[in-house]
């Protein structure tokens, strides 16, 4: 009996690390193929226009709004600490390092894997459940090109711009709070902000990580969806995956940009 | 003329052939156990079978969605497993596909749903293109219904849209996947004329995968009757109805038992109680 037990404990590791590979290898065959049928995407450029539209635009209040919010809360938890240093001068330092580097990409990301990788998901999983993608292969039509890889390429470009939103409207939302509410000097809060803040350093790294994370939740949401299983439980159990998946993704892949961004230069 | 490459006649009499097709989603379990299935060029021909029998599954091979484990599918002369992707897109522009449940693009209007393969395909200035799509709709007399959304429609109206789409690129080969699946008697006539006259009409071969018996001996040329992965009988519907085969007359006569078993395969129930006790 036991035996057995182990035998059969043994048989479930190796099913799941076969079923894992397999997935890995039809994952990153499945990028490759989008990549492939990018060209045929961008020539009909209102395809990838019209997701930019669904992921992006349709983003927009959840992202403005958690935007100002993060950034009036950052504003507050930033000004109490750094009274006790006799620092609060150097709240709009605090606030935009924060969300530049790090809040703006991270949260936007899990934002944008929750609101717009989740539609991406179902979308794909659903057409493939009532033979949409069929048809279209039925048609001589490759869903590859005419509807993954406009989702692919609208979530990749939405991201980075949803980020700089998301970002910028922060540290309004810090202004308000920190100058307008507490008081702090405005010259203050934006001069040590411009002398602190540095392009390269700073918001291109922000830039880079947004872009990262842009293309970690649009791969995995298509894929998702285009593997799903194609039943309300498969399409709704590719939803869940493309939410835990994405953000996973996201929080290993900022520290790891963040170990090569930030490495020797004293952070 | 929508495109050069769409020809709505086969260059061959037989328009489709399959031989010693076998087929199974794993190895181990085959679904086809050795298809052997002529179409002619110009027919209706019906393919029934109870519901798992492996029907839906011969389709995707003549599409060239699936590919056989072994054996010969071929379309317009074309052996369908060889064709690369371009030469089978192509032929594929020429093959047009009624859904179970018409699987309508649903951010779509109807419209939009039959004009979808001839903007794909064709470089029709709009305007050409907006009376094609207009024709095929008066077709299958839904004119009416063009800015409907797919969720406005009924499931009959739904079937002769994806009908009017499957046939906008004039057609040499219409499947049809369970058209009758669903409807109420009336649309479910009116389908089944629908299909008859638009093979007539158009010169085209059609093929229907169902299980509507009574429908089907009333508009189909041919019938061929798959169980368990092989064809066990076939015939003109003169022949069906005066058949004395087990298996036929079960299907005809819709009764629970007979060759296809009213239990799935189980341990006897006697075995099943023992087991517990």
């Amino acid at each position: 009996m036991a035996l057995d037990a182990i035998a059969g404990g043994l048989r479930r590791v190796g099913r799941g690390t076969i079923n894992t590979v397999t997935r890995l290898g039809f994952a990153g065959r499945f990028f490759l193929a989008v990549l492939l049928n990018s060209p045929a995407a961008f020539r009909r450029i209102q395809l990838t226009l019209r997701e930019i539209y669904f992921a992006g635009a349709l983003s927009l209040v959840i992202i403005l709004v958690s935007g100002l919010f993060v950034g009036m809360v950052l504003a507050l938890q930033g000004y109490e600490v750094l009274t006790r240093y006799g620092a609060n001068e150097s709240l709009g330092v605090l606030v935009a390092l924060s969300l530049v580097r790090e809040l703006g990409p991270v949260v936007a990301g899990l934002l944008f894997a929750s609101r717009a990788g989740s539609a991406i998901t179902a979308e794909i999983g659903l057409m493939k459940t009532t033979e949409q993608l069929s048809a279209m292969e039925m048609m001589a039509v490759d869903p590859l090109a005419r509807v993954v890889a406009p989702r692919f390429w609208g979530g990749l470009v939405s991201m980075p711009l949803l980020t700089a939103l998301f970002s910028t409207l922060g540290i309004f939302g810090a202004y308000l709070v920190g100058v307008k509410l507490i008081g702090i000097d405005s010259g203050a809060f934006w001069g040590n902000m411009q002398a602190a803040v540095d392009f390269r350093r700073d918001i291109v790294n922000g830039v880079i990580k947004s872009v990262v994370f842009g293309f970690a939740v649009s791969i995995i949401a298509v894929f998702e969806g285009y593997d799903a299983r194609p039943t309300a439980e498969g399409v709704s159990t590719a939803t869940t995956r493309t939410v835990v998946v994405s953000s996973l993704a996201i929080l290993a892949l900022d520290f790891v940009l963040t170990v090569f961004m930030f490495r020797g230069i004293g952070v | 003329m929508p495109d050069a490459s769409v020809d709505p006649t086969c260059p061959t009499d037989i328009a489709v052939s399959l031989r010693g097709v076998v087929y199974g989603y794993d190895r181990r379990r085959p679904i086809l156990k050795g298809i052997d299935m002529t179409i002619p060029r110009g027919k209706l021909v019906a393919i029934m079978g109870s519901s798992g029998s492996g029907k839906t599954t011969i389709l995707r091979l003549i599409g060239g969605q699936l590919r056989p484990q072994s054996g010969v599918v071929t379309v317009a002369g074309r052996e369908v497993p060889k064709l690369e992707r371009d030469e089978l897109f192509a032929l594929r522009r020429r093959i047009g596909m009624l859904f179970q449940f018409g699987a309508l693009f649903t951010d779509m209007t109807v419209f939009e749903n039959i004009a979808f393969p001839l903007r794909e395909h064709t470089q029709l200035p709009s305007d050409l293109i907006r009376d094609l799509v207009l024709m095929k709709l008066n077709a299958v007399g839904l004119r009416g219904a063009a800015r409907l959304r797919p969720s406005e429609l009924s499931g009959g109206m739904a079937r002769r849209v994806a009908l009017a789409r499957a046939i906008a690129l004039d057609p040499m080969l219409v499947m049809y996947d369970e058209p009758f699946a669903g409807l109420d008697p009336i649309s479910l006539g009116i389908v089944g004329q629908l299909i008859r006259r638009l093979n007539d009409a158009l010169g085209i071969t059609s093929v229907i995968v169902t299980h509507d018996i009574y429908e089907s001996l009333k508009i189909v040329d041919y019938i061929y009757f798959v169980s368990d992965g092989r064809i066990v009988a076939e015939g003109t519907p003169d022949v069906v109805r005066a058949s004395s085969d087990l298996f036929v007359r079960q299907f005809v006569d819709g009764a629970p038992d007979g060759p296809v078993p009213f239990h799935y395969p189980a341990t006897p129930l006697v075995e099943e109680f023992a087991r517990g006790a």
